[in-house]
């Protein structure tokens, strides 16, 4: 009854809402003309390199990082700059220089160690979690270990099932671990120069599409002390008819899927989560008690997902402020096909979360 | 049989000195005595050391006192572990010890060792209390890793003990790892990586020699072999069971590692080594008297007779008694009775660490992170406990 009650509201706001939101445009338009712009590749490789020259401990490792420039060019220039011994390009050997990595980072330097994409950090996964994860914990606080262990997460184009599965799932279940998720450039900028100056091992998802894309970035981003704290999400579209949460590039289908509901009269709020654990159930959970409806969006397999558990924390928190049941918009429950109309299918595509969000407001197709 | 030779003839020996420390056992006496070690070194890709070892009074007696105490910590373990005191998993050392002792003779707390699971003599001998390892055995909050580690985690940071790992072989690229931070910083020191027969078949272990190999790191890798991996004889695991063969690139040395002169003489070589040559492998060839764990009886896979034969002819601890004799630093009755005041010893740390309380509730939320910022974090009905990380 509720959610019938606010649909009739939103139609009687839905002029004022459009005139409000026709002038925040034009705003927006004219103030991002005059801001720099910067891609995701740029900010990841501008934050390596500041972050190499303020702390002589930190080194890069990994397959290609050096001489080739790095396999999707993230580390471009540093070789020349910072020299082989900081710059270390490594033999296919994962599990070998994820626990060297990791060794390194017990002894007390900052190792970045690259993975050219996170599907085979799965040779390395023994490191990542059971000597790096647990370590403090197990030490009782003798044995830190600060290192960040990054690379591009989830579906390129196509690559095929081997090369395409996200992790964030996987990676955001281990206590001890961060696991970090940038959308654009300001969060790869700040979130990576935290993961680098966290005394935590990081997991840093990135996303091979991603790299490419150029953002508006401030003054201030551009700093060399910028960061961005671990454990905050961002919302980057203000709404109140239904909370959207997304992470990496789903974020921006996220935006898209919410520019084509605001034509419809349903004004999403969008939320970046940045960082996968620690969770901002927070923020989530304010939202959702906004807007009282939640379309969880996330590229990996369904099953155990970031969006269950993201459902999981609104119901134990929030449950009598939901008027609808969760939606879950994931990859399809398949290993990633390589046709390209059967790709389409396997990956979240925009027209999923709109629907999914009309369903949250009890609105038919 | 080990052949003696006595560098000087001094009358004046302190030998009054070592009967008025009977109660302890120690001497500052340094003379200088070369031994022979019981086989000569075999090399790999390398030109093995002499078998003629220096040591001295002072370096005898320690080797006895230090073998003495691990042999009866490991002996009063089992006691523990059969009365329930000790939970899980508990590897024992007991046959080994000349491997830890021989090693720690031949370089100092800043060079780093790893190990695997059987770490509890590799703690003490990096200098851990009795009292911190039976205390960490039993689960109390005096243990070195607060009790929240067990038998398979115990760490002396301070000391260059990186544990005391669980998962068999991924301790060997963690000391690589070490190796290369060691030689990032400028140290001049090396990192010993100690895994078992078991372990050297592991892939991860040729992964991360053959990056050290291509940086030169200082490390090195020390199979202490003891013949058996869990249940599986040598033989049937390893296709080429010459472990310091198996570096191929990699030089190595295969030692007796009942012998604790022999070890320090190889040990000495091999930083000497890889300091400036990168890594080596050292193959101790050691033995377990109990079996992988104390789940395991160890004689399903092995003969008594086998286990005894070992005993009374390569035990390590005999050998330096002999040694000790045959050179007149104590008496029979002297050694005696130090290992009844060892006994006494270990016996005063366990009653001590029974004492011990467990940790604090709390306890199980601290360090999941070192730097938490007020993340939350929950028990298992996270209605009823939640914690504020630190």
């Amino acid at each position: 009854m509720w959610g019938i009650m606010r649909q009739r509201a939103a139609c009687k706001a839905y002029h004022a809402l459009n005139l409000e939101q026709g002038i925040r445009a034009i705003a927006l338009r004219a103030f991002s003309s005059s801001a720099k712009q910067m891609t995701v590749r740029d900010a990841l490789n501008s934050a390596l390199d500041e972050e190499m020259s303020a702390d002589p401990k930190v080194f890069i490792m990994g397959e290609e990082v050096g001489e080739y420039q790095g396999a999707y060019k993230i580390s471009k220039g540093l070789l020349d700059k910072y020299g082989p011994e900081r710059v270390v390009d490594t033999p296919i050997t994962e599990a070998g220089f994820a626990g060297i990595g990791v060794g390194a980072a017990y002894y007390g330097l900052r190792p970045v160690i690259e993975f050219m994409t996170f599907n085979f950090s799965m040779q390395a996964i023994d490191h990542i979690i059971n000597s790096a994860a647990k370590s403090n914990y197990m030490s009782a606080g003798q044995i830190s270990v600060p290192i960040v262990f990054r690379g591009p997460n989830g579906a390129a184009a196509g690559v095929g099932a081997q090369h395409s599965q996200c992790y964030a799932a996987w990676y955001g279940a281990i206590p001890g671990l961060k696991v970090l998720a940038p959308y654009s450039s300001e969060d790869a900028r700040g979130l990576l120069k935290a993961a680098i100056r966290d005394p935590d091992p990081v997991v840093f998802l990135e996303n091979e599409l991603l790299y490419g894309e150029s953002f508006p970035i401030s003054d201030e981003v551009l700093d060399s002390s910028f960061s961005l704290p671990i454990g905050k999400a961002k919302i980057e579209r203000e709404g109140k008819d239904v909370t959207i949460t997304a992470f990496s590039k789903m974020v921006g289908y996220a935006l898209q899927a919410a520019d084509i509901l605001a034509k419809e009269g349903i004004n999403a709020e969008v939320i970046n989560l940045r960082t996968i654990r620690p969770l901002d159930r927070s923020t989530i959970n304010s939202s959702v008690r906004k807007t009282n409806r939640l379309v969880t969006v996330e590229e990996g397999f369904p099953q155990h997902g970031v969006g269950a558990e993201i459902c999981a924390t609104v119901v134990e928190d929030s449950f009598e402020y939901l008027d609808a049941p969760v939606e879950r918009i994931a990859g399809a429950d398949v290993p990633m096909p390589y046709a390209a109309n059967l790709e389409r299918m396997a990956v979240p595509q925009v027209e999923d979360i709109v629907r999914a969000a009309k369903r949250a407001c009890y609105r038919s197709r | 049989m080990a052949q003696l030779t006595r560098r000087s003839a001094n009358l004046l020996k302190p030998f009054s000195a070592s009967v008025s420390a009977t109660r302890h056992l120690t001497t500052s006496d340094t003379t200088p005595i070369t031994v022979e070690t019981s086989l000569p070194f075999t090399g790999h890709k390398i030109e093995p050391p002499s078998r003629s070892v220096e040591t001295t009074p002072k370096e005898l007696l320690s080797f006895f006192r230090d073998m003495a105490l691990m042999r009866r910590m490991e002996i009063a373990a089992d006691s523990l572990y059969k009365a329930k005191l000790i939970r899980g998993f508990c590897h024992l050392y007991d046959g080994q010890e000349a491997v830890s002792v021989g090693m720690e003779a031949a370089i100092t707390k800043k060079d780093c060792i790893i190990t695997a699971y059987r770490d509890h003599c590799i703690f003490l001998g990096r200098g851990g209390t009795l009292l911190e390892t039976f205390a960490e055995l039993m689960g109390r909050k005096d243990g070195c890793s607060k009790g929240k580690g067990g038998s398979m985690h115990f760490y002396k940071k301070d000391s260059g003990f990186y544990g005391g790992h669980g998962i068999v072989g991924a301790q060997v690229p963690l000391g690589c790892g070490l190796a290369f931070a060691q030689k990032y910083s400028k140290d001049e020191n090396v990192t010993f990586a100690m895994y078992g027969d078991g372990a050297a078949n592991q892939g991860q272990l040729f992964e991360a020699l053959n990056m050290s190999a291509l940086w030169d790191l200082p490390a090195i890798l020390v199979c202490e072999n003891n013949h058996y991996g869990m249940g599986t004889a040598e033989w049937r695991a390893a296709k080429s069971p010459a472990y310091y063969k198996r570096g191929d690139y990699a030089p190595g040395l295969k030692v007796d590692g009942m012998d604790a002169l022999a070890v320090k003489q190889a040990c000495k070589f091999a930083k000497e080594h890889a300091l400036k040559n990168g890594p080596i492998i050292l193959e101790m060839d050691t033995y377990r008297y109990h079996g992988h764990s104390m789940s395991d009886p160890g004689s399903t896979y092995r003969t008594r007779d086998e286990i005894s034969g070992i005993r009374q002819e390569r035990d390590p601890i005999e050998r330096i008694k002999k040694l000790i004799l045959s050179h007149d630093l104590a008496t029979e009755k002297e050694l005696k009775d130090y290992e009844k005041e060892v006994r006494k010893e270990v016996d005063e740390a366990i009653a001590k660490a029974k004492e011990c309380a467990l940790p604090d509730s709390s306890e199980l939320f601290t360090n999941v992170y070192k730097k938490g910022f007020g993340v939350e974090s929950f028990g298992a009905d996270r209605k009823e406990l939640r914690a504020v990380l630190p």
